[in-house]
């Protein structure tokens, strides 16, 4: 296990309240790479993906994102909880883009993609006009700028909320299923996006339902079922070639 | 067998058809008409609604009851009142109800019991009760607390640790009573109304925007109250008209620079009681419709990025700055 990881987690567990959704999950993702999760529904995907950056609290393991333990400092061989604001600021250096985009509808697109780093790293407000209006051009919105979300298509909408998370200059993205609350026809036009992403070189967890995306795209594809990591490997021989029963019996439903 | 194109095929005449009539609509119109011409006609013709007396003058050189100096001093002072106890209701009635949702159970059951006992307790009762209140204190001050009891337990009689202090009639003038009576209550109402906004916002906007790295106040102050604001305005535009009204209360405090008293005060001076009822009614008309014009604003720009307005606004001005660029 290299020191380098971008995120490492280390059997990981998570319970709503007698409910034990995530029963250990281990999973180590390379800077660069472009990791996706795959699995059943209920399978605590989503649950796992919003421990990385602490929207929901571990019950036992740990994660690390660049090295930072998540959500706690170790000292003298115990944990201590990290204050409101120390939790914020880890996460600003981790993306996240939801199923249903969760933009902000009381403000212009221009503006949602703004209001982090203007509020929360209180950078210079042309400079960050400059760099969204930028972004907001680089997944095809330029003309959207002035526009409400209420006023844009689903998949216009979850490519200003990619533009708004990289807003941040984030060195870890999170998708949790950003195409499937999208028509057939404005999955591609995200897909194009986080393609794009994944050549830049940034580092990213997409759970999705998106096989093609996976095996063209992802350097590692894991399979979650009942809690824990079924099966890992490289996507395409996953695809290809399962070796357990319940990747074979899902990727045989969804193929 | 050809195939005609779209573009080849003619363009189908337009529709000119006969609208549906409405004759149902025509004639409660009518109905309408003869019953509001009876009702402005009984109106006019009784002269125990002395309009002269209202609007023009009671006797030579002075003028109408709605327009004499006490009666505009009252005005005034309804207006104040509104105005100061509606910013005491909803600065603290924000805050009680971010205390009702806070994470701190201390807080929250705070938050609920102060809900509890301004809710329960009658307006009039309260204004009555904050205008005595020097019977139950003579003395307000502000310092170290329990002052008195801690000297007792070190055997000093009169300790007065107060950095200073007032005469309870001083700070509580009738004014000052009946602003905090209205205002304290008002919270109470305007907790309930801005809790059931806060919780209209869906969770994943506070999770985004906690996912972007926002503090819980940030989330707060920039996502989730500007949204809230949608689902708070209407009522607190019913809560802030209803405080206009609920100003007559004060009377009995007493306050005297008050729209009501002042007018009653003529009445039972002229023993002209019916005009003067009625120059009442027409203030309080006249004060309501330009709070329901101030609504409508705040609404609209609340209503932001949902209506339709805001739709084709923007979309007729993006159209104009294409063509500005590309003419
Ligand atoms: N806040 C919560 N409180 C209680 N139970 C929850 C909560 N969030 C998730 N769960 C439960 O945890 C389990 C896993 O949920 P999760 O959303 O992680 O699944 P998923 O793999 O993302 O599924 P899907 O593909 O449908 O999104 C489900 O059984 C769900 O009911
Ligand atoms: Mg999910």
């Amino acid at each position: 296990m290299s020191e380098t990881a971008m995120v490492r987690a280390q059997d990981v567990h998570k319970s709503f309240g007698s409910l034990e959704v995530l029963k250990g999950v281990d999973l180590v993702v390379e800077p660069g790479e472009v990791c996706c999760v795959l699995g059943p529904s209920g399978s605590g995907k989503s649950t796992f993906l919003r421990c990385i950056n602490h929207l929901e609290k571990l019950n036992a393991g740990r994660i690390f994102v660049d090295g930072d333990l998540i959500g706690y400092r170790e000292r003298g061989g115990k944990l201590h909880e990290l204050k409101e604001k120390e939790v914020a600021e880890q996460r600003r250096s981790i993306g996240m883009v939801f199923q249903r985009f969760n933009l902000f509808p009381h403000m212009t697109v221009l503006d949602n993609v703004m209001e982090a780093p203007c509020r929360v790293k209180r950078e210079n407000k042309g400079e960050v006009r400059e760099r969204a209006a930028a972004l907001l051009d680089r997944v095809g919105l330029a003309a959207k700028v002035d526009s409400y979300p209420g006023q844009l298509s689903g998949g216009q909408q979850q490519r200003v909320a990619i533009a708004r998370a990289l807003a941040m200059r984030p060195k870890l993205m999170l998708f949790d299923e950003p195409t499937s609350a999208l028509d057939p026809e404005l999955v591609g036009e995200v897909l194009d996006v986080m393609k794009d992403l994944a050549r830049d070189g940034m580092t990213m967890v997409v759970v999705t339902h998106e096989i093609g995306f996976a095996r063209e795209v992802g350097d590692k594809l894991i399979f979650m079922d009942g809690g824990v990591v079924v099966e890992q490997g490289p996507p395409r021989e996953v695809i290809a070639n399962p070796q357990q029963e319940r990747t074979k019996a899902f990727l045989g439903k969804v193929l | 067998m050809t195939e005609q194109t779209p573009t080849e095929r003619a363009r189908p005449e337009a529709i000119k058809a006969v609208p549906v009539r409405h004759p149902g609509r025509w004639i409660t119109i009518a109905v309408l008409a003869v019953l509001a011409a009876m009702f402005v006609h009984l109106v006019v013709t009784n002269d125990q609604f002395n309009w002269r007396f209202i609007f023009v003058s009671i006797g030579e050189g002075r003028r109408g009851v709605m327009f004499t100096g006490p009666v505009l001093a009252g005005l005034r002072g309804t207006i104040l009142l509104t105005v100061l106890s509606m910013i005491i209701g909803v600065a603290l009635g924000v805050v009680i109800a971010v205390m009702r949702l806070s994470p701190n159970p201390l807080l929250s059951w705070v938050a609920w019991l102060y809900t509890w006992v301004f809710r329960a307790v009658p307006r009039l009762v309260l204004a009555i009760l904050f205008g005595n209140l020097g019977i139950l204190w003579e003395r307000i001050g502000f310092g170290l607390p329990f002052d008195a009891q801690i000297g007792r337990l070190f055997g000093i009689t009169d300790l007065n640790a107060q950095f200073f202090s007032i005469k309870a009639t001083d700070l509580l003038s009738g004014f000052v009573a009946g602003m905090l009576a209205l205002g304290l209550s008002e919270a109470a109402y305007m907790a309930e109304i801005v809790r059931a906004g806060i919780q209209s916002v869906d969770s994943g906007q506070s999770e985004a925007a906690a996912a972007l790295g926002l503090s819980r106040g940030q989330v707060l102050r920039r996502i989730v109250l500007p949204q809230a604001m949608r689902v708070i305005v209407p009522p607190t535009g019913n809560e802030t008209i209803a405080m206009v009204k609920d100003t007559s209360l004060v009377a009995f405090v007493p306050v005297s620079t008050e729209l009501f008293f002042q007018l009653q005060a003529i009445s039972s001076r002229t023993f002209i009681v019916l005009p003067v009822l009625v120059a009442a009614c027409l203030w309080y008309l006249v004060l309501c419709s330009v709070l329901m014009v101030v609504q409508f604003f705040v609404e609209r720009h609340f209503g932001r990025g949902y209506g339709a307005r805001t739709r084709t606004r923007t979309r007729t001005r993006n159209a104009q700055r294409r063509q500005e660029v590309n003419p």
